[in-house]
């Protein structure tokens, strides 16, 4: 049993037609996603634009509405917002994609970082101060930075103030959804760095979405693939990326630009096989609607999105 | 398209019963009744104890209300006290005039402001720029009726170019080509000086708009296209930034009703403005809560003139 | 066999910030040839927009000095008529946003068109939605009669991003910017947008400048490379040599800060420092320095010029021989990418 479990969770959400906004049909933004991420790992979602990362991460997060699943976090049932408690709520915390927005511009950094606090735990001004600027050492960011605004940090910089949001209630599980997605490599890789550093230093959990390979390839022990609302494979990051199953895996990984220029050659190349291979078996890997199959286990840890056999 | 203009229309029917209520309730918070004025003071106090009873005054108020509600929607608005006489026929003339009045002012505020708004905004921090925000400050600035008092000074008393009063010159045959004329003549020197001072707010909008659309990176796209200059004005930033412009639409019809309370007094002009402040100083009650709920209906339809019109060109409203 | 299609020489852009000229491009002269792609990379906020622009005739208010040879020809401070035959027909750029980068209240169709038929004045009208039809299908859009119909805003990111591309290769460009073209796009979209340059290049003889700051990026398309730190160019070559045989700190910082699948990193490279703001910035000696402090401030150059190492291959000071990190000992020379 995983520290965070998802049981075949599904998130709809309603298409709204006619004068009077009748529901006509519904987007299927997740429909049967089961993952489960070990204490202190880091579990790496993948998939194209719209496949339904951001929506998993925050069905999770209990902000959106779970057309059906279960979530269970530590062996409680998580799944329904009202039942569960705040106490456990607060354990699971989210960073966002893009440091320059997700901030409130018009907030001082100690509003934006105490904005958990504030909502969670009761402290006087002076205790909260000091639990931001606490925060703000253990990111790397200097104290006096409390009573700065956003722009006046570094998108590296500003990342980290929005991780010291998410770690401010000491949670045990933390979101990512694209962390670095919008920042440059060398910015990328300080804040990628820091992340492990205080994965050990909290033993956080991660779910780590992104759609760098190479990113994820860096940060994770687990991976899932997802398109269209579904998996099409889950396994180690070994796993997947020795020995992808899926076609659709295979493509994302030939799709992975190789640093070293004398490769190109083969690199592209073997990206034609594999999109030659795509074209033609296309029809073995999804259903008539384009949707993937079932998962199957082809290892303990491996699972692909494969047809029945008949 | 037609989807979103029925559900806001739909949306209104509401905004008005509230409206009504409100309406209604305040003026039965006044004091006085709808036969204070209508009565013989010399009459038996006990005669008027019956009257009220007959004419339903003494009942619950949502009674009263539904009663009241149903003859306005029927065209039924009361009577005047003063001018003894339905409230409907008193208003239908000047609803008419204050009307045309409306529409030739904002005819003027958009000739004017169009024009000073793009100047100001496509050149702005030059010379031109400075004069037109000149303006508008002193627009900001000035009052309506002083305003209003000095052009009537001028034009009309002064140079005598104006009419100083009415709403047509008497004796006209209405639905002659004259009369249409001399209509418009009267019109014109109230319907200017209101203009003046009101469309500075459309002015300042339009130059900032054009301002910020200027800087939008879809401008620079348009450069890179190798489009001319005017044309990326005319093409791009200038159909961005008159979008927000018919979302001010229904503003300007509620800032006009407060200007024309003003100016119409000023001008003797006999429209519904006019009405207004003459009811309220006489305690005309029944006319001025008539007058008082069109005017609110005058808001919500400008409100929604304002969503149609941006539906209709906004494509990110439309498509909803 | 290398043709020159541009030459910039000397080019020198600055922004007036409280009554002083900044340069955030500063001393640049490259070129780019036929047929070739010269990728730019840099941290965000070194100059490659503001290079690109000044290329484009794009900025403003701007202050420009140099040359921008394009044939043979200045473009630097020429009439904007002029310019404006040149732009989106022989020259053409694709922006950093895709989501900003159209206009909202235009059909994708009449934003393609426009720059079809402002350098082609006697088209007709269904000659010209047959052309913008074929440039959707050839960016990959799946539907694109539909498409041609739709506003931005009914569009993704990564649909988006290619609408600016058709309009950025509607009439063929010879020489094409590309401003982080894939930066918002995820890994099949972007291999496909890349494919895409690819044959601009081999089809159409196009010269290509590629601004982004994804080294694989880079390592998969670039004929050369030129690094960009502070305004300056510090290190160009081909691209083989320039992953291979990286001379410049910042170059190999730079490739030492991507993670790399066939190195066991378990810590990545950080820069330490940021891209200093254009007022903050050292106009003097060495503009890298203050960002590798550990290295003897008396290795670094007074004021440090390109030096031609090797064929093609310029680097900015001759110090880099000096220069290691500070987390691999002396023992451990080797750098970049093996
Ligand atoms: N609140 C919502 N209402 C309706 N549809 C939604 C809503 N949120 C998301 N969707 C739809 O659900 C699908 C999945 O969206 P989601 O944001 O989860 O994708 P994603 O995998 O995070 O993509 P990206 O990589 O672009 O962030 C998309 O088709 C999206 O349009
Ligand atoms: N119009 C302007 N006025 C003043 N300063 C500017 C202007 N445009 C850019 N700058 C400054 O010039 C420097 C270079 O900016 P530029 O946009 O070229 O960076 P970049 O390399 O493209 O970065 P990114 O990767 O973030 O796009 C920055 O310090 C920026 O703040
Ligand atoms: S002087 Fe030093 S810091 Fe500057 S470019 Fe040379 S090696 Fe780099
Ligand atoms: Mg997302
Ligand atoms: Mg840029």
């Amino acid at each position: 049993m995983g520290f965070l479990e998802v049981e075949d969770l599904k998130v709809h959400f309603p298409i709204k037609g006619g004068i009077f906004g009748r529901t006509v049909d519904y987007v299927k933004a997740v429909d049967g996603v089961s993952l489960s991420i070990e204490k202190g790992k880091t579990y790496g979602l993948v998939g194209e634009s719209g496949s339904g990362k951001t929506t998993t991460g925050r069905a999770i997060m209990g902000l959106n509405n779970i057309t059906a699943g279960k979530i269970t976090f530590d062996g409680y049932d998580i799944t329904d917002l009202k039942q569960a408690e705040l106490d456990v709520r607060k354990q699971i915390q989210m960073i966002f994609q893009d440091p320059y927005s997700s901030l409130n511009p018009k907030k001082r950094v100690l509003d934006i970082i105490a904005e958990p606090l504030r909502n969670y735990e009761k402290l006087s001004k002076i205790e909260e101060k000091k639990r931001v600027q606490e925060l703000l050492e253990l990111v790397g960011l200097s104290p006096e930075s409390i009573v700065k605004y956003p722009h006046e940090f570094s998108g590296g910089q500003r990342q980290r103030i929005g991780v010291a949001r998410a770690i401010a209630l000491k949670p045990k599980v933390i979101i990512a959804d694209e962390p670095v997605s919008a920042l440059d490599v060398s910015v990328q890789a300080q804040v990628l760095n820091f992340m492990r550093d205080i994965q050990e230093e909290l033993d956080l959990t991660y779910l780590f979405i992104g759609h760098d390979l190479g990113v994820i390839r860096h940060m994770c022990d687990h991976i899932g693939i997802m398109y269209k609302g579904r998996y099409v494979e889950q396994g180690t990051t070994e796993e997947i990326f020795n020995s992808p199953q899926h076609i659709y895996t295979k493509r994302l990984v030939a799709a992975i630009p190789d640093i070293d220029p004398s490769q190109r050659k083969k690199q592209i190349q073997f990206r034609q096989e594999v999109q030659t291979e795509y074209e033609q078996s296309y029809n073995e890997y999804f259903d008539s609607d384009g949707l993937a199959f079932k998962l199957k286990p082809v290892s303990k840890t491996h699972l692909v999105a494969l047809p029945e056999v008949e | 398209m037609w989807k979103f203009t029925v559900r806001r229309i739909l949306i209104m029917i509401p905004q008005i019963f509230l409206l009504s209520i409100l309406i209604f309730l305040m003026a039965q918070a006044m004091p006085g009744d709808a036969l204070s004025g209508l009565i013989d003071p010399n009459l038996d106090p006990k005669e008027i104890a019956k009257m009220r009873e007959k004419l339903g005054l003494n009942d619950e108020w949502y009674a009263q209300y539904i009663d009241w509600i149903k003859g306005a929607i029927q065209g039924d608005l009361g009577e005047s006290f003063r001018f003894k006489m339905p409230v409907s026929e008193l208003i239908e003339q000047r609803l008419i005039n204050t009307f045309w009045l409306s529409v030739v002012t904002l005819i003027i505020t958009y000739l004017i402001a169009i024009p000073l708004g793009i100047t100001s905004g496509r050149f702005n921090d030059t010379w031109a720029d400075r004069i037109i925000t000149g303006y508008t400050y002193i627009g900001f600035a000035t009052p309506v009726f002083i305003f209003a008092l000095v052009m009537l000074w001028i034009f009309g008393f002064h140079y005598g170019w104006f009419p100083t009063t009415g709403s047509v010159k008497p004796g006209l045959e209405p639905g002659t080509f004259d009369y249409i004329v001399s209509k418009i003549y009267h019109m014109l020197l109230p319907a200017i000086s209101l203009a003046l001072i009101t469309t500075v707010n459309t002015v300042q909008y339009l130059r900032s708009e054009i301002i910020d659309t200027k800087q939008r990176d879809f401008i620079i796209t348009a450069r890179a296209k190798g489009a001319p200059e005017s044309r990326v004005y005319n093409r791009h930033i200038l159909r961005n930034s008159l979008l927000p412009i018919a979302a001010f639409f229904g503003f300007e019809i509620t800032g006009l009703i407060g200007g024309t309370i003003f100016v119409e007094q000023i001008f003797g002009y006999p429209g519904m403005g006019q009405l207004f402040y003459e009811s309220i100083l006489l305690r005309d009650y029944s006319v001025v809560t008539s007058v008082v709920l069109l005017f609110g209906i005058a808001s919500i339809l400008g409100a929604l003139i304002s969503d149609v019109i941006l539906s209709l060109v906004d494509p990110r409203i439309r498509i909803k | 066999m290398a043709e020159g299609l541009l030459e910039i020489k000397n080019l020198k852009t600055s922004f007036r910030i409280k009554d002083n000229y900044y340069a955030a491009v500063d001393d640049v002269s490259i070129t780019v040839n036929k047929n070739e792609v010269l990728a730019i990379v840099g941290e965000s906020g070194c100059g490659k927009s503001a290079l690109a622009f000044s290329i484009m005739g794009l900025h403003n208010r701007a202050k420009i000095e140099g040359n921008i040879l394009y044939k043979g020809h200045d473009i630097a401070n020429i009439s904007p008529a002029k310019l404006n035959k040149l732009r989106g027909n022989d020259m053409a750029m694709i922006f950093q946003d895709p989501l900003t980068a159209l206009n909202p209240l235009m059909e994708i169709g009449d934003q393609i068109g426009e720059i079809v038929s402002l350098h082609n004045k006697n088209l007709s009208k269904s000659e010209r939605k047959a052309k913008v039809i074929k440039l959707l299908n050839k960016v990959g859009i799946p539907h694109p009669e539909r498409t041609y119909k739709q506003f931005p805003h009914e569009l993704s990111g990564g649909m988006r991003q290619r609408v600016v591309i058709a309009i950025a290769i509607a009439n063929e460009p010879e020489l094409l910017i590309a401003d982080e073209p894939t930066t918002a796009l995820d890994a099949t979209i972007q291999s496909q947008i890349l494919d895409l340059l690819n044959e601009l290049k081999e089809d159409m003889n196009a010269g290509i400048i590629l601004i982004t700051h994804d080294l694989g990026v880079v390592a998969e398309t670039a004929d050369r490379v030129a690094v960009m730190y502070a305004g300056q160019i510090v290190e160009i070559a081909d691209v083989h040599t320039l992953f291979g045989d990286p001379q410049h700190p910042y170059t190999r910082s730079l490739l030492n800060s991507v993670p790399n699948a066939a190195k066991d990193q378990t810590k990545l490279h950080v820069i330490q420092g940021i891209v200093p703001s254009l007022q903050k910035l050292p106009r003097e000696g060495c503009r890298f320095g203050p960002r590798i402090p550990w290295i003897d401030s008396s290795a670094h150059e007074d004021n440090p010029v390109l030096h031609e190492i090797s064929p093609g291959h310029f680097v900015r000071c001759t110090c880099y021989s000096q220069f290691s990190f500070p987390e691999e000992s002396k023992e451990d020379q080797s750098h970049g990418v093996s």
